[in-house]
């Protein structure tokens, strides 16, 4: 019984990362029906500058503040946000009217020159985040075992994705964004400025995603150039699982892929996990092609 | 009466293909003209030219003594250009009440449930419909929503591009029984349509536009008498 909660934790913390990673993806989905294969490179790109900012600032000595953590995630955030408005104006805009596929080798062009700057300014081996960077404080409940970094994931992703969401719902540029996921000329005919909708996600999606990222630093101590390729994956396949272009439903595919690949973990074998996640993206697309909120409501025309 | 638009020699094209090939027009302040046309005319390219969707490749749109040709889409509508779009175009998947609210998205957002109940007291359907989904409203209630979505910019030159498109005849003729009200409020309206006669009693003015060509121009009273027009347009050979 306490392996199912352990998991049941483990899966929440990893899920709660995949959300806040898979909600870039569907963001920019939504509205561009584009699939912006850099956003898992852009996530890496906020664990090593984060780690950068920790490591300088923490010194040798191994035990940096916690305004050190809270630093490195301001600097992450904020350099991510202009290299996802920049990915947006150098990689996507100027083939807004292009072909489809022009706009999907663009962003697979963009993951692989991030990936390999990370690469060239850091480097290609497995970086470790130093120890103590976060408490070590861990609560014992009944035989499960809560980290405080475990903790920290999983509240501080619910308050952001419960922001997010309030925020897209419930005020007017909340709704000019969905408005202009649904119908760019008619959101224009109501006077919105469509690019600057189109830029917001993109400073959103990577705020997110560089939080996302670094929170996979720290979960996992380590940081490796390549690691958008399996991250980004296991979002992007939480953002299909939910509904691409469906906000709730990155969230919702998030948690979900996190708790299933815990259990997977957990009960099966840890080695399967990929294509066990796999299994469920296939079965859930059998069931659901549209996600599991991705449903469309009948128009009438 | 000076006028409040004014069209002269606009092309437009889509690649090689020109759909308006020198097209004119004026409205004054407070007038309802009407484009009369069959499809392919180009209707909707000059419905979408005039708010800025579409780039003309020459000529000129004078609004308000102001050049709008090379203005964002969403400069025109501050500048109080309303459409109304072929289709209707509301936004599917959000409620009635959001969809209005977005019409008033250029102005303070102290007076959007003003001019929400001024649009409820002119279509009380929708008031009734407020939480529902858009898209899951009959095709004419999504007529008015189209339209009351466009009032909700406040607008002093209303777009309205076929808004009797695929709808009972019924219906059509209550929707420009309140086009009629919106008009007397002194929204000056250009209006495009394939219902000539209904277009026509609505209107002070009106045009025919023949493939990207305006071929005809006169009151609204002799366009109707005139057997060009009833021969092609209003059926009657």
């Amino acid at each position: 019984m306490s392996t199912l909660f352990q998991q049941l934790v483990n899966g929440l913390t990893v899920g709660g990362i995949y959300a806040l990673i898979a909600l870039g993806y569907t963001m920019v989905y939504g509205i561009l029906k584009l699939i912006n294969f850099a956003h898992g490179d852009l996530c890496v790109l906020g664990a090593f500058i984060g780690l950068t900012v920790i490591t300088s600032l923490g010194g040798a000595s191994g035990s940096p503040e916690i305004w050190v953590v809270g630093l490195a995630f301001v600097a992450a955030i904020i350099a991510i946000c202009c290299a996802g408005v920049v990915l947006e104006f150098a990689a996507y805009r100027p083939l807004r009217n292009a072909h489809r596929l022009s706009a999907v080798v663009s962003a697979l062009g963009a993951s692989m020159m991030i990936e390999n700057g990370i690469m060239l300014i850091w480097s290609p081996q497995t970086l470790v985040f130093p120890q103590g960077v976060l408490p070590q404080i861990s609560w014992h409940v009944g035989g499960v075992v809560i980290t405080f970094t475990q903790l920290m994931i999983i509240v501080i992703s619910l308050i952001l994705m419960a922001s997010l969401y309030l925020y897209v719902n419930h005020t007017r540029f909340g709704t000019a964004i969905r408005a202009s996921a649904i119908d760019q000329d008619a959101a224009r005919l109501m006077g919105i400025n469509v690019n600057r909708v189109i830029v917001s996600v993109f400073i959103l999606g990577p705020a997110l995603g560089a939080i996302g990222g670094l929170f996979i630093g720290l979960y996992y101590r380590q940081a490796v150039f390549d690691m958008g390729w399996t991250y980004g994956l296991n979002a992007f396949i939480a953002a299909i699982i939910g509904g691409i272009g469906n906000i709730p439903g990155a969230m919702l595919g998030g948690l979900l892929l996190g708790l299933f690949n815990a259990l997977a973990g957990g009960y099966i074998s840890s080695t399967w996990q990929q294509a066990i996640t796999f299994g469920l993206l296939i079965a859930i697309l059998l069931v659901r092609p549209t996600g599991i909120l991705g449903e469309r409501v009948a128009e009438k025309v | 009466m000076s006028d409040l638009l004014s069209v002269s020699d606009l092309h437009v094209s889509y690649g090689q293909i020109e759909a308006l090939k020198g097209v004119s027009l004026r409205v004054a302040e407070g007038e309802v003209v009407a484009i009369l046309g069959s499809n392919g005319a180009g209707k909707t390219t000059l419905m979408r030219s005039l708010s800025g969707l579409l780039r003309a490749k020459s000529g000129s749109i004078t609004y308000d003594n102001e050049e709008l040709v090379g203005r964002r889409a969403d400069l025109i509508v501050r500048k109080g250009i309303a459409q109304s779009p072929e289709g209707r175009r509301v936004f599917g998947t959000l409620t009635v009440e959001e969809n209005l609210d977005l019409g008033a998205y250029t102005r303070p957002i102290s007076e959007t449930a003003g001019s929400r109940a001024e649009v409820y007291s002119t279509f009380p359907k929708l008031q009734e419909r407020r939480s529902q989904l858009a898209g899951t409203l009959s095709g004419g209630e999504q007529q008015m929503l189209a339209i009351g979505r466009a009032l909700m910019t406040k607008p002093r030159l209303l777009l309205l591009d076929e808004p009797s498109l695929g709808l009972a005849p019924l219906i059509v003729k209550d929707i420009f029984t309140k086009l009629r009200t919106i008009a007397e409020t002194g929204v000056t309206i250009l209006v495009v349509e394939q219902n000539a006669r209904m277009a026509l009693k609505l209107a002070d003015r009106g045009y025919v536009l023949e493939v990207g060509r305006m071929a005809l121009e006169d009151s609204a009273a002799n366009l109707l008498a005139s057997s060009q027009v009833q021969e092609a347009y209003l059926g009657k050979g």
